[in-house]
This record gives C-alpha cells, sequence and structure tokens, in this order.
C-alpha cells in the first residue's frame, strides 16, 4: 500500500496529482481563492516564471544550468522600454529586446558548449554582466514608459483574459510541443541522459546546446517585455531572484537535475503550485519576511523529491 | 554438505517476475554456475545475495543462518562478496583507493598512502594482476577494470563470492588469470557463484550448475559430468540451437572501406586495413592491443593524429562522428553504460536516436513509425521487456546490449557497420539472432567490421581476421587460414613471427 502510494507520487504522473489534492484543499479552506479575480491575479502573477520555465525546462532537461535569467529579463525588458521611447516605435522595441535576449543567450551557449566551460560558472558571469549592462544602460534609474500604447501589451485582455496569459499559455503549447513532437525535443532529453552516447549516436550536441540557450535568452526577453509593460517602467533592478524561482518550479515540476527527465504537465503544474503558494500566503495576510522561507522550503522539498524520483529511478 | 542454500527466492518489479520460487543449495568448496537467457533472473538473484534488493518471497541461508541484510555493506560484513555485472569503481581515485574505498588505512582521519599502496601493489601481485595500484581508474580499459574488482574480492576475506558475468570484457589471457584465482578460491574451501554466457567457462570451471528461464529454475545439475553442452543449450532457450554460429559463404564485392596510415593520441602507430562489399572482418587481440581504439578513430570518435578514411573512394571527414554517420558508418561502440545507453529514456528512444533522421520530415516525429522501428527490432533481437516505454536502465544487462545493437541496425545507408564486442552479454539463443542479421547485412552488400575478444566467435562467423597487437594490425588471415594457435600466437606481444600479413 504504501508501496503503491510511493511509486504512484514519485511517478510521472505524481506532481499532477499533488498538485490537484493541493487545489482542492486550499479552495476549500481558503476564503476568497476560487473566485474569478484572485484566479486571474493567480495566472498572472506566474506569467515571468512560467514563461521563462518553458525554455529553462530544456536548459536543465540537456544537464544545463541557466543562472542569468532574471537579469536578461530585466536588461531586455530596459531594452525595450529604452528603445521604443527613443525610435517611438513600439515594435522596434520589441524586435530590439528580443535579439539582445537571444544574443545574450547564444553568448551563454556558444562559451559553454564550445569551451566547455561549466554552465553554473558561465551564466553566473553573465548573470553579473547583464545585470551590470541594464544598470549602465539606465544609469541606475528607472525608465518610464513613453507611449501608453505599450501599457496595452500586459493591460489588454482577449476574451475576458489578461493577453500576457494567453502568451504563457501559448508558449507552454509550443514548448511542449517542441520537448515532445520534435528531433530537437528528443535530442534534448537524448543529451542530458547520456552526452557522449549522443555524440556518438550522431547527435549534434554543441548546436542543440547552443540553439537551447539562444532559446531560453529569447524567452527571457518576452517575460522581460511583459513585465516593463506591467510595471510601466524599465527597471534595471527587475526579476531578481527569477532564477530560483523557475528552477524550483523546473525541479517542483519533475525536471531532473541531472537531466534526460522533463515533461511540460509537469512544469506547468509546478509553476502554479509555487505561484499558488504564494498567492495563499497574500491573501491570508503573511507577511513578506516569512513568504521567503516558504520559498526556500518549497525549493528543499522539490529537490528531495528530485532526489527520491532518481534513486527509485536509477537501477543501483 | 550445502553451504549456500536458496529457498523458494521470489521478486517482481512492475510488469515483471524476475524469480519466481527459486530453490537449490551449493556446497562449501564449489563454483557454482549460473546460466540463463538474458533477462531469466540471474543478476536480480545475486543482487538479493548482496543485499542490494529485498525479496518479495524467501530466504538465503548461509551455512545454516537466514541471512537478512539491510545493505551491501552488511552484506560485507558477513562475508558476501558481489561482483556486479556493471562495474562498480570510482574513476576519479586510483586503484589502490578503489580498493581500500569506505576503509582506508588511516591515522587521525590521515590517508597512510605510503602503506596502502605497498599493500595494494604485493596484493596484486600475489594475485597475479599486472596493473599499477597508482593508476586512476578511468585510465584503465574495462578489461583492466574488471580485474581490479576481482582483486577487491579477493583481499577481503570473503565466505561467499558471486561474479556477475567477470570475464564479459576481458580476453582469453585475462580469463585465464581469474580462473587461477578461482581455482586457488574454491581450495581454500570458499563458495563462488558464477554467472556466464559463456559454456567453454562453465565447463572449464564449475562443479554444479542451475539454469534460469524465465524467472523460474530450469534445470540444476549437482555435477557437470555426463551433461553436453547442446543439453544446457537446450534447458536455457527453451528449444535446440545445432550451429550457433550458421556461417555461409559470400562473394566479397570492392573495396568499400579504406583506412590508410589513421593514427590518434592512443594509437600512435599508423595502422591501415580495408573492407570489401559483402565482407565480415574480425579483429581479435588482447585487451589493450588498440582494435577499439582504431574503430574509435574511423568513426572519428576521437581526434585523429594523422591518416584517410574512405568509403567508396569518398574521403570521410575526420573527427566527427555525425559526419561518420552521413558518410554511412558506424560504430556500435564496445562500452554500453558510457558510450551507449541513454538513461532515463525509454528502449523506443533509445533506439531511434540515430535513425529517427530519416523518417523526420522539417525535425517533425513520426511517432507511428518509431513505435514501428522500436517494436520490430525488439521483437527481432528478442528484448525481454514489458514494454518498449520500458526505462533502459531497468532491463538486464544483456538487453541493453540489444537495445543498443537495435539501434545502429535501424540506422539507414549505412555501408560499414563497426560492431565493438557486440555480443557482450548476450544469451547464445539471442547471439545467432545476431550473427544471422549480420548476415543479411553482408548479403546486402554491407562491409562490416567485428570487433571481438572471443576467439571461437571471431572464427565462427568472419570471412577474414585481422590479429592486432600491441597497437598493431599484426597479421591478417583469410577464412581457409584460421587456425586458434595461429591466431593466438599473433595476438601475444612476446612470441611473435608474422608470417603471412595479408591485409
Ligand atoms: N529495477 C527494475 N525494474 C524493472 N524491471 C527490472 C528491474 N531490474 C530487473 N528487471 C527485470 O527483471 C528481469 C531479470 O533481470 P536480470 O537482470 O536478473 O536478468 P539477467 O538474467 O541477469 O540477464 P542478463 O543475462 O541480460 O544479465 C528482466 O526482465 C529485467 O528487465
Ligand atoms: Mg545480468
Amino acid at each position: 500500500m504504501t508501496n503503491q502510494l510511493k511509486k504512484i507520487l514519485l511517478g510521472d504522473q505524481g506532481i499532477v496529482l499533488i498538485f490537484i489534492v493541493a487545489f482542492t484543499i486550499v479552495a476549500l479552506l481558503v476564503p476568497n481563492f476560487l473566485t474569478e479575480r484572485n484566479m486571474l491575479g493567480l495566472l498572472q502573477s506566474v506569467v515571468t516564471v512560467g514563461i521563462v520555465a518553458c525554455t529553462m525546462m530544456f536548459c536543465l532537461a540537456a544537464r544545463d544550468f541557466d543562472l542569468s535569467v532574471g537579469s536578461t529579463a530585466a536588461f531586455t525588458g530596459m531594452v525595450a522600454v529604452m528603445a521604443s521611447n527613443t525610435t517611438g516605435s513600439i515594435l522596434v522595441g520589441i524586435g530590439a529586446a528580443l535579439l539582445c535576449g537571444a544574443f545574450v543567450g547564444f553568448v551563454n551557449g556558444f562559451v559553454i558548449a564550445k569551451f566547455r566551460i561549466n554552465a553554473l560558472i558561465t551564466t553566473l558571469a553573465t548573470m553579473q554582466i547583464v545585470r551590470g549592462l541594464a544598470l549602465i544602460s539606465s544609469d541606475g534609474r528607472a525608465i518610464g514608459i513613453n507611449d501608453p500604447g505599450f501599457y496595452q501589451l500586459a493591460l489588454s485582455k482577449l476574451f475576458g483574459i489578461p493577453t500576457p496569459v494567453w502568451i504563457l499559455a501559448g508558449l507552454f503549447v509550443i514548448f511542449g510541443f517542441v520537448l515532445n513532437r520534435t528531433v530537437f525535443g528528443k535530442n534534448t532529453l537524448a543529451i542530458g541522459g547520456n552526452p557522449e552516447a549522443s555524440r556518438l549516436a550522431g547527435a549534434n550536441v554543441d548546436k542543440t546546446r547552443i540553439w537551447i540557450f539562444a532559446l531560453q535568452g529569447v524567452v527571457c526577453a518576452v517575460a522581460g517585455i511583459l513585465l516593463a509593460s506591467r510595471i510601466t517602467s524599465g527597471q534595471p533592478n527587475a526579476a531578481v531572484g527569477l532564477e530560483l524561482s523557475v528552477i524550483s518550479a523546473c525541479v517542483l515540476g519533475g525536471v531532473s537535475l541531472a537531466g534526460g527527465r522533463a515533461t511540460m504537465a509537469g512544469v506547468i503544474v509546478g509553476v502554479m503550485i509555487m505561484g499558488i503558494a504564494e498567492n495563499v500566503m497574500n491573501l491570508m495576510n503573511i507577511p513578506a519576511f516569512y513568504q521567503y522561507i516558504v520559498r526556500g522550503l518549497i525549493l528543499l522539498l522539490a529537490v528531495m523529491l528530485d532526489n527520491l524520483r532518481s534513486s527509485a529511478f536509477i537501477r543501483r | 554438505m550445502s553451504f549456500l542454500q536458496f529457498s523458494n527466492l521470489t521478486k517482481t518489479y512492475p510488469g515483471v517476475k524476475a524469480l519466481s520460487g527459486i530453490s537449490f543449495d551449493v556446497r562449501k568448496g564449489a563454483v557454482h554456475g549460473l546460466m540463463g537467457e538474458n533477462g531469466a533472473g540471474k543478476s536480480t538473484l545475486i543482487r538479493i545475495l548482496s543485499g542490494d534488493q529485498h525479496a518479495n518471497e524467501g530466504e538465503i541461508r548461509i551455512d545454516g543462518d537466514v541471512q537478512a541484510y539491510g545493505s551491501s555493506r552488511d552484506a560485507f560484513e558477513h562475508g558476501v562478496i558481489v561482483i556486479h555485472q556493471e562495474l562498480q569503481l570510482v574513476p576519479e581515485l586510483t586503484v589502490a583507493e578503489n580498493l581500500y574505498l569506505g576503509r582506508f588505512p588511516a591515522r587521525a582521519g590521515v590517508v597512510a598512502s605510503a602503506k596502502m599502496f605497498a599493500d595494494v601493489t604485493e596484493k596484486l601481485k600475489i594475485a597475479g594482476i599486472d596493473i599499477d595500484p597508482r593508476r586512476k581508474v578511468k585510465t584503465l580499459s574495462i578489461g583492466e577494470r574488471q580485474m581490479v574488482e576481482i582483486a577487491k574480492a579477493v583481499m577481503l576475506d570473503a565466505r561467499v563470492i558471486a561474479l556477475d558475468e567477470p570475464t564479459s570484457s576481458l580476453s582469453s589471457r585475462e580469463s585465464e588469470i581469474l580462473f587461477t584465482l578461482i581455482d586457488r578460491l574454491r581450495a581454500e574451501g570458499k563458495v563462488i557463484l558464477y554467472v556466464s554466457h559463456r559454456l567453454d567457462e562453465v565447463f572449464r570451471l564449475c562443479d554444479s550448475l542451475t539454469v534460469l528461464r524465465d524467472g523460474k529454475l530450469a534445470a540444476h545439475h549437482e555435477t557437470l559430468q555426463g551433461v553436453t553442452r547442446d543439453q544446457i543449450v537446450a534447458e536455457m532457450v527453451g528449444r535446440e540451437i545445432n550451429d550457433i554460429w550458421g556461417w555461409r559463404g559470400r562473394e566479397a564485392g570492392a573495396v568499400r572501406l579504406k583506412v590508410e596510415n589513421v593514427s590518434g593520441e592512443r594509437l600512435p602507430e599508423p595502422a591501415s586495413f580495408d573492407v570489401r562489399a559483402g565482407e565480415i572482418v574480425g579483429f581479435f587481440g588482447l585487451i589493450g592491443a588498440g582494435r577499439s581504439e582504431l574503430m574509435r578513430l574511423v568513426f572519428g570518435a576521437d581526434p585523429q593524429f594523422s591518416g584517410v578514411t574512405s568509403i567508396d573512394g569518398v574521403q570521410v571527414k575526420a573527427g566527427s562522428p555525425r559526419q561518420a554517420i552521413r558518410s554511412g558508418i558506424v560504430l556500435c561502440s564496445e562500452d554500453r553504460k558510457h558510450d551507449g545507453i541513454l538513461q532515463g529514456r525509454s528502449i523506443e528512444e533509445n533506439i531511434n536516436v540515430s535513425s529517427r533522421r530519416h523518417y523526420s520530415p522539417f525535425g517533425l516525429l513520426d511517432r507511428k513509425r518509431e513505435v514501428e522501428v522500436a517494436e520490430t527490432f525488439i521483437k527481432r533481437l528478442k528484448v525481454r521487456t514489458p514494454s518498449r516505454k520500458q526505462d533502459i536502465v531497468n532491463l538486464s544487462g544483456g538487453n541493453q546490449q540489444k537495445v543498443i545493437l537495435g539501434r545502429w541496425l535501424a540506422e539507414q545507408g549505412v555501408k560499414i557497420l563497426i560492431v565493438d564486442e557486440p555480443t557482450r552479454g548476450i544469451d547464445v539463443g539471442a547471439k545467432s539472432e545476431i550473427y544471422e542479421i549480420l548476415y543479411e547485412l553482408a548479403e546486402s552488400g554491407m562491409g562490416i567490421v567485428v570487433v571481438s575478444s572471443e576467439l571461437p566467435e571471431v572464427m565462427g562467423i568472419c570471412d577474414r581476421i585481422l590479429v592486432m597487437c600491441a597497437g598493431k594490425i599484426a597479421a591478417g588471415l583469410n577464412r581457409a587460414q584460421f587456425e586458434e594457435n595461429a591466431i593466438l600466437a599473433a595476438a601475444l606481444p612476446d612470441v611473435k613471427q608474422p608470417t603471412e600479413i595479408a591485409y
């Protein structure tokens, strides 16, 4: 019986089950949780983490790591605001931000794949460099958005649901498809499972890794633009600590830190669990200081789950 | 007097009954063989003996006492030592450190290195194992690693020693050293459980034998006197196999693979050979003779220092397995754990990983096709598994090997197939099926290279044998010239008269 339960909980769908149970309990116990307004708020609050988690999942699945996502989101948000302010075109702003994001990601990937430098160290470095760039370009200050059209990115709604939530949902679908139905996705998982064997099987390991990081950069830019729009300015100190929330969400969602294991459904659930925890603490008026502790505990729990899972799954 | 007793041992994994109600006894001072097809449950039995897994039912007694270990360390302290099929050494540590792992000789927490190295040097010498204890394990060949594992068992004072396919990566000479060691342990009154797929060894070593089939006891022989090979094969496979090689002649065509003066870091002497269309060429040699290294260079797995490889007259870009595969060379590597299996991924994915580029338009998977390919090879190679979705790490060793082989057999447009120890750890029945596949591929015009340390195998299935010795191709023999002593002589570094070199 306990064995059976353990197997289900640690299995592929285990986290989904935990989520459903947790959601039901919270919905029954916490007042104002299951209201339309709160649900929309909850979804909006997970947009940034959720968007970046899509590509972080690929990164982790390929046995890599990316700490630079928070800085990249802040920097690209900044670029979007500044470029659209100077050119007067929101599209140019968005384009510039996406390009900058892709560039940062490409540099990460290139250094990691070609110079064989540990991903943790490389992105720890770029995390600081990029944060520096954000601070330098804005002279350390927040930069307000001139064109009110820019706010609409985050404020507009489609069928009553905010645009960023649609974008998030779209990215979930796209990256879920890429992971499960494309050679790129399968190569990612194969590389995470055994990089040397993948190389000998003819997978283009370096190219795949560079692509993963470049995509990660682009996706960070999307998150950064939406974030800037929501806070109506480019903030050089935005999204501090984003990398930790994103990695926690992924690990909670069953992405193995040892590589080779990831599912989109799991990641979505991981993101939602993180969001709900925060949402509930807000609803229950738990002071922000305590929320750090809870977030830390959730991360610890996530890693412990990962550990249990891999010892249950690796044969010896 | 039975010393080691198994009674009613039963073990189930999700979807698999690995062992059902196994009972048998082994007496003191005996080497007891354990045979059976891939996935029959041999390793599972040994893992239970070592305390690494727990039986659902049944018990094990040693000298009358029921054994109930919580862990391998526990078993260790009760004098049970197991050498697993997948080696368990720490690559970054030296040989000596590995041998003393968990019980370093230390004073106040400081490891007494000098003492440790001196100790190990002496013990290796007694055991007849010629390896420098200061070398890091990662620099050793698989065969050498195996010897280190065995040294571990010898150094500890064990009552029961279980060896799970210990010779699968040893050459005949190294195996002989091991057999001498085992003989000595038997004389000292130890109980030895010996798992192997090689009948020769079982007849050479074992006093008694148990055959498992599908997790059940298929046969138990108190003595091997009067037991024939065919009988054992039939007990394992459930049917008779007359000629496992089944070699048949073929016309060789034009030269397909031409390797000229290829050298690399671990193969300093340039080597040249060629392979014709429809030809099966065997590479025989001792471990460390450079066969696998040569193949890795040809395939581009390691960087080449010099040399040219061409297929059908077209030069292959050096140093890139990806390009090699696209030019029509594939290599099924000998080190399945390191170079082959994608951990955590299903059998299906492990089979399709390379060939899928032929049937994935625009990088999109054709899932129906992938299922088909996976099912075909699972059936053809008789992979024992409840489902193609099973994680490859849950398969038995031999079945993992079959999956990796399936990966390369699924590849399309192959002109040269190089298989390095293709049947390592594979049972007799599946072996003959694999040989049959190789003949069919050769008949279709492919050139095939088989690297093997099993002399009967190379002699049984190859049209031509190249013998390597100390990093050089030392001899070449056509099928008519095959002769055991000549091949062995060419493989040994000391006694060397290279008579006919025809490659
Ligand atoms: N952790 C596991 N999860 C699921 N199935 C397993 C697990 N370990 C072993 N099995 C299954 O149990 C059966 C027996 O495996 P075992 O490793 O004992 O075979 P074996 O006789 O040693 O085979 P081989 O000759 O290939 O080494 C196999 O069908 C294998 O797939
Ligand atoms: Mg086994």
